[in-house]
């Protein structure tokens, strides 16, 4: 019999439907993936398991662990198996732990509430879990506030928490999501030990195929509140049976056909760039440390050329990225732009600024909600010394709607009635529309369902055909870099650390930390789709 | 942590200066001649060239400024134009009164505002926190010194629970002392207390909203336990700096209430010297104000940092 | 729209029309002397009595709302004319000199308690309406600035802020094109709750004599004539403060519920 058995789940919050007739099971000792897209209810499924819903929540249908069945019974009693027979880590380390009370009591606290062991014995046995999850205490001192460790550092205290009674079911919801890709796998290899070790059931939500392939036994494929496809591992990849499941696979490892590069005359030109910031002194006398966030970074794009910059978080890219767009000084070095600088002490250059725009992350922050689509894009006009007006300006918002495959009717529409892939489409409008010769897209993509994603994909590739662009793309994201340009830099603690021919270096890196970066990066198994997505031909 | 209790001295000082700075410029170069000004335009020449010597008119604004501070810093205050004693120990007298009074109105105004901003807060929603949202926002609107006027009608004429007003002084026992400041501190901390109780409210949910909260529940504890354990702590920074804020609005309210229950403290003094144009007392009870209020949001500062400890690290 | 925003705005529009129609009528010429007649309890010629002038209390709270709330009005229009400039400037260059000074002042007017404001500048320039005004229009000012700061802050690190800059748009431009716009709404709840406490401080000044004078009625002048009668005859204290009551609540109820309408995020300064 499976340790955690849920069967026929139907779940509502304040009248609205979210999961509809979910069935699935964990055994013991066994890794149990739910996967997909946002809005999917993977997350509601987890919640709905610990029973922490929000209120207005209605839940029918039977969740049994161990063949007890958590929807009927009281808060008291759920209350002595959380923690104690099933621990729950969440996706946002940063914000998980209470900010005031140090990692040992936190972790303690598990054991305490329990009531299972005294005061010394729960810290002796919060100190030993944290060794368990690689903060041994005499490294890590138990005695430090959250504030003090690092995202993946706090995650590996929440997983301490969660497994300090040796719980039978851990949920994982999006454990990884949050943090860098390094970090990411040594969390999924110590999520991976203690599930062997502890012979405990696991239950991992990610939108992740990759992450996925790499760990679970089984895996649960759900859309829009419902269980589209459920199976062993292989078994599933090897069949795909439904088609969404097939179009989640292939969307992951989507692939564009870019067009030849040409052109060689320099376009951005970065010298030996230098950029700090004050560190707050630490000791009373002593004088401020910098942080260099950028630390002599040379590079030069060519006309037409397609460049990615890869690095994980805290590697300098948002700070580059600033200086390239000319909106903070740079200390050390310049910047030029068809060689002219891009920042001036005296307000901004509009006759450089014309020849670059740029794409940000977040489609949801990126306009502002109070104008209207019309008015948004044609903000970059500013930049011009005659912008366009009356129907010259309507058909050319008209082209650029259309080029990123909107309607012109959508000129009329404010932000908040598109879709997330859609917003980004109008960013790439608002950057087009003053056919700059440079564009930098700033994690464009990565705020994205895996199916937008591909198709933002598409349209960029296509853009590259039809408009000519070089941009400048910059994404944590490696298998993103690797199909949506020519050439790629590795970014790490401020300086470029590799530089070449894309392909060359997926293929065959040579610095050390561009082949940890590749090693961490989860892959999808390679399965050929074209011959199983048509098995009647 | 020692660094960010310097760095707060420091700011503190700095902010004693600049105020002392102000309240000189508008004291004494305002109204032309200071003296001029208290005596009246009737004045007879000697007795202005008297004060005019008295006040050392004839001395450099500078010098007269450092001379003010200098003095202050050693206790001098001055003397007053129309009491003819030292300005120190006319204000120390009132003192007596006044800030016991606005310390007794903070203690029933955190002892109301903390068991009701908990109660509202862990009631969310239902009939209870409705109740409650409904008192407080009364509570808010109404001015403290006509609620001392109905406690006064009240209790005080129709009930005779209390006197309706005067101060036996504390020679006469600490217990009559705080009997007769019990309608004055009850009147003051109710609206008070009703901005406490939502801040603590607010404050309450706005935590239970936040992702440690799920992660206590998902340790095992119950809604009680992570509101008790992880909620009220991190609750306690938004509220502090209200408490903070209450002390100079009581402060501020104890001088007007006294007026209502005839309570020899500060506010007597200063509005009998706004009458009399005695600026030397104007100045140094408007400075000694401002030094209670800068005090008070230094030791809020320090507290921020005993309960949270990311700013005993940070800067 | 929550309940307590109709409730709110219904109060609040009432005290505004009795405000409003105190203009062109009053049961009575407010100032008019009528000493057979003092002290009179509410009836039916006289709905809520007489002073200790004879003059009706209903016409004179109608004018004294009028009073108190122009006051009040005037203090909160001194602090967002000067207040919302001032944190668009500092909120422009975070931790810039402008920044800097701009807070720095804004934390020593804000160490001056309202009353140790208005006691101040009442013994140097005489107690009057007007000195009062200043008094609570100065406090006014770092209120705004901070709420203002705080709110644009936040925008400058948005992307659509970037997007604006990248666009070659002056910091000032963008100020009034993006910022202003998306933080009007925290300032319209500031707004109204500073009214309130205008409201509350009126009557506090005028109360202890430092803000209008005789013979405007003002509700905090009224409550000081009542304060030695408050024992012989309760309605000439119970009226006016149930006046200011009205309009306090109304004000702060459509307050809260303007902000919960708008944008449940939005922190408001509450002193």
């Amino acid at each position: 019999m499976s340790l955690l058995e849920v069967t026929g789940l139907n779940l509502s919050i304040t009248g609205k439907s979210i999961l509809r007739n979910v069935d699935l099971s964990v055994a013991k000792g066994e890794i149990v993936a739910v996967t997909g897209e946002s809005g999917s209810g993977k997350s509601m499924t987890a919640f709905s398991v610990m029973q922490l819903l929000p209120e207005g929540a209605e839940i029918s249908g039977s969740i049994k662990l161990d063949g007890t069945d958590l929807t009927t019974l009281p808060e008291s009693q759920l209350c002595e198996m959380r923690g104690a027979r099933i621990g729950m880590v969440f996706q946002e380390p940063m914000s998980a732990l209470n900010p005031v009370k140090t990692i040992g009591d936190q972790v303690a606290e598990t054991i305490l509430i329990h009531g299972t062991m005294s005061r010394n014995q729960a810290r002796a046995q919060a100190h030993e879990m944290l060794g368990r999850v690689g903060l041994p205490p005499d490294q890590f001192s138990p005695t430090r506030f959250p504030h003090e460790l690092s995202g993946g550092q706090r995650q590996r205290v929440v997983i301490a928490m969660a497994i300090a009674l040796r719980p039978d079911m851990l949920i994982a919801d999006e454990p990884t999501t949050a943090l860098d890709v390094t970090t990411q796998a040594q969390i999924l290899d110590l999520l991976k030990g203690l599930v062997a070790e502890f012979d405990m059931g696991l239950l991992m939500i990610t939108h992740d195929l990759a992450v996925v392939s790499d760990m679970a036994d089984r895996i649960v494929v759900m859309r829009a509140g419902e269980v589209v496809e459920t199976g062993p591992t292989r078994q599933l990849f090897a069949k795909m049976r439904h088609p969404y499941t097939r179009m989640l696979f292939e969307a992951s490892r989507h692939s564009v056909d870019l067009p030849e590069k040409h052109g060689s005359e320099p376009l951005l030109s970065v010298q030996n760039v230098a950029r700090a910031y004050r560190l707050p002194r630490t000791k009373l006398f002593a004088s401020a440390e910098h942080y260099r966030a950028v630390d002599g970074v040379s590079f030069t794009l060519r006309k037409g050329e397609r460049l990615g910059l890869v690095g994980e978080s805290g590697c300098g890219k948002s700070t580059l990225t600033r200086a390239i767009l000319g909106l903070e000084p740079v200390q050390g070095g310049q910047i030029l732009l068809n060689g002219a600088p891009v920042y001036t002490e005296r307000g901004a250059d509009l006759a450089v600024r014309r020849g670059m725009q740029v794409v940000f992350q977040d489609p949801f922050g990126s306009f502002n909600p109070r104008h209207r689509v019309a008015r948004l894009i044609t903000e970059p006009y500013h930049l011009l010394e005659n912008p366009p007006s009356g129907t010259e300006r309507a058909d050319a918002v008209a082209e650029a709607l259309r080029a990123v495959g909107l309607s012109p009717d959508d000129a009329g529409k404010y932000i908040h009635e598109f879709s997330g892939g859609q917003r980004q489409r109008i960013a790439i409008a608002r950057a087009l529309i003053i056919k700059p010769d440079l564009i930098l897209f700033d994690e464009a993509v990565s705020a994205l369902d895996v199916s937008v994603r591909a198709r933002i994909l598409d349209l960029v590739a296509e853009l590259c055909e039809s408009h000519d662009l070089s941009y400048l793309f910059i994404s944590h994201d490696l298998s993103v870099v690797r199909t949506i340009t020519d050439r790629v830099l590795v970014m790490r603690a401020g300086r470029i650390v590799e530089e070449g021919e894309t392909e060359q270096v997926f293929s065959h890196p040579s610095h050390p930390y561009t082949r940890a970066l590749i090693a961490a990066a989860p892959v999808l198994p390679d399965i050929d789709t074209q011959h199983r997505s048509h098995p009647h031909v | 942590m020692l660094r960010y209790t310097l760095k707060r001295l420091i700011s503190l000082l700095l902010s004693l200066a600049v105020a002392s700075l102000v309240i000189f410029a508008v004291i004494e170069i305002a109204p032309g001649d200071p003296a001029q000004f208290m005596l009246g335009v009737n004045a007879q020449p000697d007795t202005l060239a008297a004060l005019r010597t008295e006040l050392e008119l004839d001395a450099s604004k500078p010098e007269r400024y450092l001379a003010w501070v200098g003095g202050m810093l050693q206790g001098d205050f001055g003397t007053s134009y129309t009491y003819r004693t030292p300005v120190a120990g006319m204000i120390a007298d009132r003192l007596w009164v006044s800030l016991p009074l606005t310390i007794y109105a903070l203690l029933i105004s955190i002892l109301l505002a903390f068991p009701a901003g908990i109660y509202a807060a862990s009631r969310r929603g239902k009939m209870g926190d409705a109740a409650m949202m409904g008192t407080t926002q009364l509570g808010v609107a109404i001015p403290n010194f006509w609620f001392a006027m109905m406690l006064v009608l009240v209790l005080a004429v129709n009930l005779r629970w209390f006197n309706a007003g005067g101060f036996p002084g504390w020679d006469k026992g600490v217990w009559s002392g705080l009997h007769a400041l019990t309608l004055p501190a009850i009147a003051l901390a109710l609206p008070q207390a009703s901005i406490l109780a939502r801040v603590m409210r607010s404050a309450l949910l706005d935590v239970l909203g936040e992702d440690f909260m799920r992660t206590a529940r998902a340790k095992g504890l119950s809604r009680g336990q992570a509101l008790w354990r992880h909620g009220l702590r991190n609750a306690l920074i938004p509220v502090l700096t209200i408490i903070g804020l209450q002390v100079s609005f009581l402060l501020a309210g104890a001088i007007i209430i006294e007026q209502v229950f005839y309570l020899p403290g500060l506010g007597r003094l200063i509005f009998q010297s706004i009458n009399s144009r005695d600026l030397i007392v104007v100045e140094s009870v408007v400075m000694l104000l401002v030094f209670v209020v800068i005090t008070v949001n230094f030791l809020v500062d320090l507290a921020y940092a005993i309960v949270d400890p990311r700013l005993r690290t940070r800067t | 729209m929550s309940r307590g925003l109709w409730i709110g705005s219904g109060l609040t529009a009432m005290m505004l029309s009795l405000a409003l129609v105190s203009l062109i009528w009053t049961p009575y010429p407010y100032e008019q002397l009528d000493i057979p007649n003092k002290l009179l309890p509410p009836s039916l010629v006289h709905p809520l009595g007489t002073d200790h002038f004879g003059r009706d209390i209903l016409s004179m709270i109608m004018v004294g709302i009028r009073t108190s709330m122009g006051v009040a009005i005037v203090a909160v229009a001194i602090g967002l004319v000067f207040g919302i400039p001032l944190g668009l400037l500092a909120s422009q260059r975070k931790g810039g000199w402008i920044d800097e000074v701009i807070m720095r002042t804004n934390d020593v007017i804000f160490a001056f308690p309202l009353l140790a404001m208005a006691i101040l500048i009442t013994a140097v320039f005489g107690p009057s309406a007007t000195n009062a005004i200043i008094a609570f229009g100065i406090f006014n000012i770092p209120v705004f600035a901070r709420v203002t700061r705080g709110g644009a802050l936040s925008l400058w690190e948005r992307e659509f802020i970037f997007a604006a800059r990248v666009a070659g748009k002056s910091r000032l431009r963008i100020s009034a094109e993006h910022i202003l716009p998306n933080i009007l709404g925290i300032l319209i709840v500031q707004g109204t709750i500073q009214f309130a406490l205008g409201i509350q401080v009126e009557a506090a000044l005028s109360f202890v004599g430092l803000g209008v004078q005789p013979p405007t009625p003002s509700l905090g002048r009224m409550l000081a004539d009542a304060q030695t009668l408050v024992t012989i005859a309760p309605h000439i204290a119970i009226f006016p403060g149930l006046a200011i009551i009205g309009i306090v609540v109304g004000l702060n109820l459509m307050g809260d519920g303007l902000r919960d309408w708008l944008d449940p995020r939005i922190r408001v300064v509450r002193t």
